[in-house]
């Protein structure tokens, strides 16, 4: 493989991960929307990319997949729905940014010492991607841990499919069944997100999760 | 006599190194300045205003308070010999200058820390509220940017396999490095670094002795005369050595790292002096879009830096293995 090919696979999936830690670090809603529509532009590209140094012409498929639906339909959808709730626009975190930003460095560090023992088994790339992918699902689980609005939740969730995707297609061979099936099972999962999130603001006034919690039924009345 | 000619050519080239940062450093200020004003719609000072500022403070009365001790006295002098030091170790327009192996970017860090040490002891030695609340916040902000600035280092030192600044830009200049995550995080994190340091916006507003917020200028507020020329003299040159080291690590290219005639020097300096004055104006335009950020936020603003470091160092770590 070229060094050209291998920098830039490296740019756009360490781009990637950069912009999953920016998800982290923003603290308006409309913004890490913007930074999620960003997100899915690198992979797209990345997958574009992918498609061009394997020669798989169906990852084409993926990236305008990518492109269209999580470039550009959900965060607009998104928009859509944070202007219609009118919800406060600044993130609400459990725990602070410092801690957080902490906590993301070290599921990185976690994620590429997890992918270290893979080197034998696979190319340089392969290793790295799925390096950046796993680091990049554990931000997106770190993100839906930490907030406590639900959109930035449904957000920190979709971040997760990212890098499912950056992970797929650097293996060798993904079907475009698979490919499709999860494409629209995203699609869906964001209308139930969406129905779910006008139920909440419905019953409750807020799409705050923590106001869920008094009706678990595992906690005392505050 | 060929050695001895060679060797004062030698000296020579150091020596240019050497009083160019020095020299030039007022009138990058006045760049900044001028296209800040510009950009405020103002006319501004003349560009060549901080050197008549420098002239006509050498020509005041320095007024001491009666318990400042000999520390205050000699802090800005120490201040600006140090900063110079680490200004001329930097590879401006040349590598493999004769005092290049002197010094590695780890010893400049240090160097930078000395002098904010002694300056920040200076503020504290009077004994005024405002000068030890300048010293308390410069040494937060520097407590937050140094490890930040260290993991730049670890990046840096990394990928060119060295912490010698000289050969680090010889590799970077001419050696094809590839598309790098790492260093364009780097350079984010050298930025805010660099903006903190510098005292600038969102940070520290430099224009102003009025705003409670502000950091370095709380510091030196009781200076006067010849010591507060020496203390701007050493803000400026620091701010010439920040842009020198983004120029040295991260756009190296026209530095006459081989040949060692006259000319391909002039042709250098031309090259270096044109990039230093680019980021003297782009400065203030990054600075006029921001806002003069709460004191609370600082960690925010450098942690971000401190993150975009260590992000670096990880990925060079997936990309090469351990």
């Amino acid at each position: 493989m070229g060094t050209l090919a291998f920098d830039l696979a490296h740019l756009l999936a360490g781009g990637m991960l950069v912009l999953s830690f920016l998800l982290l670090y923003q603290d308006r809603i409309t913004a890490v929307i913007n930074v999620f529509a960003w997100q899915a532009i690198a992979l797209s590209l990345s997958v574009a990319w992918q498609s061009i140094v394997q020669e798989a012409p169906h990852l084409v498929a993926t990236a305008v997949i990518a492109l269209v639906v999580k470039g550009f339909l959900i965060p607009f959808a998104l928009h859509r729905i944070v202007r219609r709730l009118d919800i406060h626009r600044e993130v609400e975190q459990v725990i602070g940014g410092g801690p957080t930003m902490l906590t993301g460095l070290a599921l990185v560090a976690l994620a590429i010492l997890l992918v270290q023992p893979v080197r034998e088994a696979g190319g340089t790339l392969t290793r790295e991607d799925l390096a950046f992918a796993l680091a990049i699902i554990l931000l997106g689980l770190l993100m839906m841990i930490t907030r406590r609005n639900a959109v930035t939740q449904i957000i920190g969730f979709m971040s997760i499919e990212n890098g499912l995707i950056l992970a797929a297609s650097g293996a060798k061979g993904m079907p475009l069944v698979v490919e499709v099936s999860v494409a629209f099972s995203v699609l869906i999962a964001l209308i139930v997100f969406g129905v779910f999130v006008f139920r909440i603001r419905e019953r409750f006034d807020t799409v705050d999760v923590s106001a869920l919690d008094r009706f678990r039924g595992e906690r005392r009345e505050r | 006599m060929a050695m001895i000619f060679g060797f004062l050519y030698e000296l020579a080239l150091q020596g240019v190194q050497m009083f160019i940062v020095v020299l030039i450093a007022p009138l990058v200020m006045g760049v900044t300045r001028k296209v800040r004003a510009h950009l405020l719609r103002r006319i501004g000072p003349p560009l060549l205003q901080p050197y008549f500022d420098i002239w006509k403070l050498m020509h005041k009365e320095a007024v001491l308070a009666h318990n400042a001790s000999w520390i205050y006295r000699v802090a800005p002098y120490f201040v600006f010999a140090v900063t110079w030091v680490a200004a001329a170790l930097i590879p401006t327009y040349a590598s493999g200058l004769l005092f290049s192996w002197s010094a590695d970017l780890i010893a400049i860090v240090a160097l930078l820390g000395t002098a904010r040490f002694s300056l920040a002891l200076a503020g504290m030695d009077v004994g005024t509220a405002f000068g030890g609340l300048g010293s308390s916040r410069e040494m937060m902000i520097a407590s937050l940017a140094e490890p930040a600035m260290l993991l730049i280092v670890f990046t840096v030192a990394l990928v060119a396999g060295t912490t010698q600044l000289s050969s680090i830009a010889a590799l970077f200049s001419t050696a094809a490095v590839g598309l790098r995550v790492s260093l364009a995080l780097a350079l984010f994190a050298m930025m805010f670094v660099g903006i903190a340091e510098n005292a600038r916006i969102p940070i520290d507003n430099p224009a102003t002795h009025l705003e409670l917020t502000m950091v370095h200028e709380a510091m030196v507020l009781e200076y006067s005369g010849r010591h507060l020329a020496m203390i701007e003299a050493a803000a400026q040159v620091k701010l010439v050595l920040y842009f020198s080291l983004i120029i040295c690590l991260f756009v190296p290219f026209g530095m006459a790292t081989g040949e060692r005639s006259l000319a391909a020097f002039a042709f250098a300096m031309a090259v270096y002096l044109a990039k230093l004055f680019v980021l003297a104006a782009l400065l203030p335009v990054g600075e006029t879009a921001l806002a003069k950020m709460r004191v609370f936020r600082y960690p925010v603003f450098l942690g971000g830096a401190f993150a975009a470091g260590a992000l670096a160092v990880f990925l060079l770590f997936v990309s090469r293995g351990f």
